[in-house]
């Protein structure tokens, strides 16, 4: 009795200063949509999950690392061999990545088959579509950071194809680098990326995303609003806290032990010693979520007409982001109405095209 | 006239302003673009004896900064070539099954005259000459 009087005075103490119970109201108002496509809301959160995940088991690793060529590989080898549970929080951290990315993509796609990207949430897809992007960049940067043969090689051809870029792609290519070759300077640049830069700027933009969908609600989908419309009815709502919220944080739960059952099983490998001085090995690919476009690189031929066909790839990548992009703004006619035929369409040829090349990068 | 004063108030604050942004990015642009570094150019490396590599075979030396790759095609023909694919970068290797000078990265192919063959490198190998000095293999730059 005593405690819960304690608690409600600390609580009250806190709620003069900080006006909680505005939040507190603000939870018990909120509600998520109830249909049949419901499960997807949840892939959003897991993302977060696993971004806080990366967050706690990178400082973990940050005690032991050191960005240097001459020191990262043996201090990652050490975090994996003589650390105690050093080879369980590398892993984690790597296969947490991995799986960032798949539920990021997930979540995207999700996202446009449910259309949830149309008027107001033209914001919520931009600022999904960049943290993206960043998630991308910390898988990039952070490939690099063990300094291994594969990792070395994907950041000659990852920073190579900046350079290819006409006009800005030299001096990008300069400031990736850290100077004209990859090397030490490159690897302290790329861990200053990754630990600093990138971190920074998803936080805020996590925070961004995060209060557009407080803002704005979550969407129902155009089929399941029309539905009811006919009907006459409204969508049936589910309280965010504690239904939604609880099915969530079982959703982590899974998350979690999908996540740790892989990192034990199968702990991330090290690899050799990246050597300037080697030939790229035989069988060498880029992560995972880079195979579409390590295969299509692979497939362009040194000319197609006049134009490089490494610019062409560039080009066309270039043409295909800045379109996905903008789903928002081409998803909808003039009149407002939205174009789901061909969001689904486009969305689905995008996903024959990301697995079938990431496949075939993959095989062969 | 005090509208123009005000505007011209207004003005005067916001070039100040956008001076004083620009005055903090220059520098810091600046930082970001990593120096120069002058690098003694190089045009001639040893590159072994001529005993430590058999026919038909290939190896990667130290050209200055970067590779370059030693082919011995026989007893008496021998070929070099930077090692840096000229697609993305890579670094190449002879590949002696085929007697061709591969990027794994992407899967591009040059014939032993540093031409490519098939896959995406847009232009051939940069050569090197090779000379045989006694039982030295030396590289040299092209002039």
């Amino acid at each position: 009795m005593a405690m819960l009087a304690t608690t409600r005075r600390i609580s009250h103490w806190f709620d003069e200063r900080l006006g909680l119970d505005a939040i507190r109201q603000f939870i018990a108002h909120k509600t998520v949509p109830l249909h049949s496509a419901t499960p997807w809301y949840y892939f959003g959160g897991v993302t977060l999950f696993l971004f806080v995940l990366q967050v706690l088991t990178g400082v973990l690793l940050l005690l032991y690392y050191r960005p240097t060529p001459s020191e990262a590989y043996e201090s990652v080898q050490f975090i994996v061999t003589r650390v105690q549970f050093g080879w369980l929080v590398r892993s984690i951290h790597s296969w947490s990545a991995n799986l960032m990315i798949l539920t990021a993509f997930i979540h995207m796609f999700s996202v446009v088959f449910l259309h949830a990207y149309r008027k107001p949430r033209e914001l919520t897809w931009l600022s999904g579509v960049v943290l993206l992007g960043l998630a991308m960049g910390f898988g990039f940067s952070g490939y690099l950071l063990p300094w291994n043969t594969v990792s070395y090689f994907a950041t000659k051809v990852g920073t190579d194809m900046a350079a290819s870029v006409p006009w800005i792609g030299p001096p990008l290519a300069r400031f990736l680098r850290g100077g004209e070759e990859v090397g030490g300077a490159t690897l302290t640049r790329f861990f200053g990326f990754h630990v600093a830069v990138l971190p920074g700027l998803a936080t805020l933009l996590l925070i961004l995303h995060l209060l557009l969908v407080q803002k704005l609600g979550i969407s129902s989908p155009p089929k399941v609003e029309a539905e009811h419309a006919r009907k006459g009815t409204s969508i049936p709502q589910m309280p965010f806290f504690p239904n939604f919220f609880l099915r969530e944080l079982m959703a982590w739960y899974a998350a979690l032990g999908v996540l740790g059952s892989l990192a034990a099983i199968f702990p991330w490998e090290l690899g050799d010693k990246a050597d300037p001085f080697a030939s790229a090995p035989a069988g060498i690919r880029p992560e995972w979520y880079f195979l579409a476009p390590f295969y299509t690189l692979k497939l362009l031929p040194s000319h197609v007409g006049f134009i490089e066909g490494e610019l062409l790839g560039l080009l066309g990548f270039a043409v295909l982001v800045l379109g996905w992009v903008s789903l928002p703004f081409w998803g909808t006619n003039k009149q407002g109405f939205d174009r789901t035929h061909l969001v689904k369409g486009v969305a689905f040829a995008l996903l024959a095209y990301l697995v079938t090349f990431s496949l075939l990068g993959y095989y062969r | 006239m005090p509208q123009e004063r005000r505007t011209l108030l207004r003005w005067l604050l916001g070039g100040g302003f956008t001076a004083s942004v620009l005055s903090f990015l220059y520098p810091a642009v600046k930082f970001m673009n990593p120096p120069t570094v002058p690098e003694a150019s190089t045009n001639e490396v040893s590159a072994g004896k001529v005993q430590s590599l058999k026919p038909n075979s290939g190896k990667i030396v130290k050209f200055g900064s970067r590779p370059a790759l030693l082919i011995r095609v026989s007893d008496t023909e021998w070929r070099a070539y930077s090692a840096i694919c000229t697609h993305l970068n890579c670094t190449v290797q002879f590949q002696d099954s085929t007697r061709q000078i591969w990027c794994a990265c992407h899967n591009g192919f040059y014939d032993l005259n540093g031409k490519v063959v098939s896959g995406p490198p847009p232009r051939p190998l940069e050569e090197y000459a090779v000379h045989i000095r006694g039982e030295d293999v030396v590289i040299t730059r092209r002039t």
